[in-house]
């Protein structure tokens, strides 16, 4: 599904990304946990497409195909995305018409109908029921005015709707309330499906457990240090990143 | 929503060249001399058969026009404009006062037709669909070309006709209040309309008359070197309401146009008109050659109580935009709005705004401006909003957003605030943003393209002021909005 091969990023010449290796197969949800600044969010930019970001070394492929080479909507289109962690405001723009806006825009890129606006209300109502979110939320312009957790909700949303084959979770769970990281965990693990892979990134364990991850890899200063299964963030919660931060001194 | 796939449906199908009025009709034109003299308005008074007291008009304004100077306290600069240079009279020779559509050159149906525009009014009536009706006065150079539904709305008393027309036909309405909220001596550009106008529109609604339709004039300047000066007058008598819209375009030329016009609007005791203009004359290349000046007066006179007007305005257009719509508030409880969406690219410059003049006591007025700079255009809201001692109670509130797409722009707000009044309470916020990387990094993220993402922004940006247009003229701006902002990104 995603293979990233010696991966090095660097933004106004500071470098973030060293080498970075790491693959992730169809069907299954890789965790990606390090302390603040190991380079979490931006493998997330990255593989987004995110302007700013300079790529000096290394592949990603999405499917055998060279994601690098795609603007970031082509990207979307061919399955890629990204769950902000702090999602961005668009005043005066409904989120209803967003939703529909992008939905049509990636299903036209990939030479598929656009959807009618019955049907696609129907596909609105649907995940919306399932995540809790309320119609009025739909109409009021996309995350203005919004709290932490509706935004959230609103990116877990934007998810089910666009049924993308490759998910990132980037601090899905931060500032979020144990109910509100309930809905949301609910609302991806209903997403779990043989085609589809994720990888979540977090800081803490906690969302974990919510979301049960096959496997976890510990990043450290741009690299992925460790890799394991879920019983690594255990350790990790009970240890901290210090192992991690000697072996590199050393 | 709808409107928003189809505004970025529009920008994906537009080509490189963006300006889609830019044809050219090839009619054959009488002209008045070039330049301006005496002589020159004598012919122009002559072709539209006027009475001598209208020749006299014209000629006093001359005179005083010449002891003017041209303004320059705008934020615009442009090369000095040779007013002898200038045609200021245009007709397609054919037929100078079509009787009915039957009589006007089909080359200038065609034209109209080319621009989307409904002249014939008998196929709008035959449709199937309940469409809702608009009334058209089409005006091409100098005269007016067709003016459709005369006849229904003269049965509900309406007049709306070329102010040419109704010179002749309603000289004591027309001289009652023509000049009496933009006088003769008003600007340099007013006085300079003032004495060679040629054609535009009249309205007058009756007492308590509602009016049946839109009423709508479409501008075209089609021939070279000429300028165009059209005046409109509307009046809305008690208890009446109207609304109505303007659109203006022009062909694409190297050399600059100029277009001055004056619109005056009364409105009498519990009257309300609604003016809406949706603006794109020619603006002129990417390195800024050719395009329309648009050096406009507009002004609305709530005369009586309790009256409304309304001035909601798309600016896409036009090399130069110089125009204020403003509103006198005189009457008691009267109120003025101002909406606007001005859109600059390439080489624009605009400086438009408002003034709201509070006179009556409890008046109220309220200003939303959105400007939107791109390219290398400078974009000004310039505003005055006052009160005068003896309005008690007049209340304003003024918000003034400037969005920037590029980092070649500007955006520039100029208020202008003065109460003579204590009891007076004046509100002004005002922001300027840019479309953030991280916006648009969010949206191509979800799967639209840099252009569609732009579309997306903008048009939420504008939301406030778009709804205060016709439903169907909201859906035309929106498109207009965005193919405007062609090319901004990337």
């Amino acid at each position: 599904m995603l293979e990233i091969k010696n991966l090095v990023v660097q933004i106004e010449d500071k470098r973030i990304l060293n080498g970075l290796n790491l693959t992730v197969n169809k069907g299954e949800i890789a965790a990606i946990m390090g302390p603040n600044g190991s380079g979490k969010s931006t493998l997330s930019y990255v593989i987004a497409g995110k302007e700013d970001y300079e790529v000096l070394d290394g592949e990603i492929l999405l499917d055998g195909e060279n994601v690098l080479e795609m603007e970031p909507d082509q990207r979307a289109a061919a399955g890629v995305f990204l769950a902000f962690q702090y999602p961005l405001e668009i005043p005066g723009v409904a989120s209803m018409t967003f939703l529909k806006a992008t939905l049509n825009a990636q299903r036209k890129a990939r030479g598929e109908v656009e959807l009618t606006t019955p049907d696609f209300i129907k596909r609105v109502n649907a995940v919306a029921t399932q995540l809790e979110i309320p119609k009025d939320m739909l109409k009021r312009a996309l995350n203005v005015g919004f709290s932490g957790g509706e935004k959230k909700r609103m990116e877990i949303l934007q998810m089910a709707l666009l049924q993308p084959s490759f998910c990132i979770l980037d601090e899905t769970d931060s500032g979020l309330d144990i109910d509100a990281l309930r809905v949301v965990s609910e609302g991806v693990n209903a997403l779990r499906s043989p085609d589809r892979a994720f990888l979540v990134i977090t800081h803490y364990q906690r969302l974990l457990n919510y979301i049960v991850p096959d496997t976890v890899h510990v990043m450290h200063s741009g690299r992925i240090v460790k890799s394991g299964g879920k019983d690594l963030a255990l350790e990790l919660e009970a240890n901290g990143y210090a192992d991690y931060r000697d072996s590199e001194a050393a | 929503m709808p409107a928003v796939q189809e505004t970025i449906d529009q920008v994906r199908l537009i080509d490189v060249d963006q300006y889609k009025y830019g044809f050219e009709t090839e009619v054959e034109m009488e002209k008045s001399p070039k330049g301006l003299s005496e002589d020159v308005i004598r012919f122009i008074s002559a072709k539209k058969g006027e009475p001598e007291w209208m020749l006299q008009w014209r000629l006093d304004a001359y005179k005083r026009w010449l002891t003017m100077k041209e303004p320059n306290w705008a934020r615009v600069s442009y090369d000095k404009i040779d007013y002898n240079d200038i045609y200021y009279y245009a007709a397609p020779k054919k037929n100078q006062a079509p009787k009915s559509l039957d009589e006007v050159d089909p080359e200038i149906l065609r034209t109209y037709e080319k621009l989307g525009i409904p002249l014939r009014e008998q196929e709008i009536l035959a449709g199937v669909e309940p469409q809702r009706r608009v009334a058209v006065d089409a005006v091409f150079d100098s005269v007016s070309v067709a003016t459709t539904f005369k006849e229904e709305l003269a049965k509900a008393g309406v007049i709306f006709m070329p102010i040419s027309e109704a010179i002749r036909e309603y000289p004591d309405l027309v001289r009652q209040y023509m000049g009496t909220v933009v006088p003769v001596t008003d600007n340099f550009f007013a006085t300079l309309n003032s004495a060679v106008f040629t054609d535009g529109s009249f309205v007058y609604i009756p007492p308590g008359v509602r009016c049946p339709m839109e009423l709508s004039t479409y501008f075209r300047i089609n021939e070279k070197n000429t300028g165009q000066f059209e005046r409109t007058l509307i009046i809305a008598d008690k208890g009446s309401y109207v609304s109505y819209l303007e659109g203006c375009t022009a062909p694409k030329r190297d050399e600059n146009q100029l277009h001055a016009a004056v619109v005056e609007l009364i409105a009498l005791d519990d009257a309300e008109i609604k003016y809406s203009t949706v603006q794109n004359w020619y603006p002129g290349d990417a390195q800024g050659k050719g395009g329309i000046y648009n050096f406009v007066t507009k002004r609305g006179d709530c005369r009586g109580k309790n009256s409304v007007i309304t001035w909601t305005q798309v600016e896409t257009g036009s090399a130069i935009t110089w125009k204020y719509p403003s509103c006198i508030l005189r009457g008691d409880n009267s109120r003025g709005e101002f909406y606007s969406i001005a859109v600059s690219n390439g080489m624009q410059q605009v400086d438009s705004g408002t003034k709201m003049i509070h006179l009556g006591k409890n008046t109220k007025s309220r200003i939303i401006s959105k400007g939107i700079a791109a390219g290398k255009s400078e974009n000004t809201y310039r505003g005055l909003v006052s009160a005068h001692r003896k309005a008690t109670g007049a209340r304003n509130f003024t918000n003034c957003d400037s969005l920037l797409i590029g980092n070649q722009c500007g955006a520039h707000t100029v208020p202008y605030i003065e109460s003579k009044n204590a009891s007076a309470v004046f509100e002004h916020e005002a922001t300027t943003s840019k479309i953030s990387d991280d916006q648009m990094f969010y949206c191509r993220q979800r799967g639209l393209s840099a252009e569609e993402a732009t579309a997306l922004i903008v048009n939420g940006f504008v939301k406030d002021v778009l709804q205060h247009l016709p439903m169907e003229f909201a859906v035309e701006a929106q498109k207009l909005i965005s193919i405007s902002l062609e090319g901004s990104v990337g």
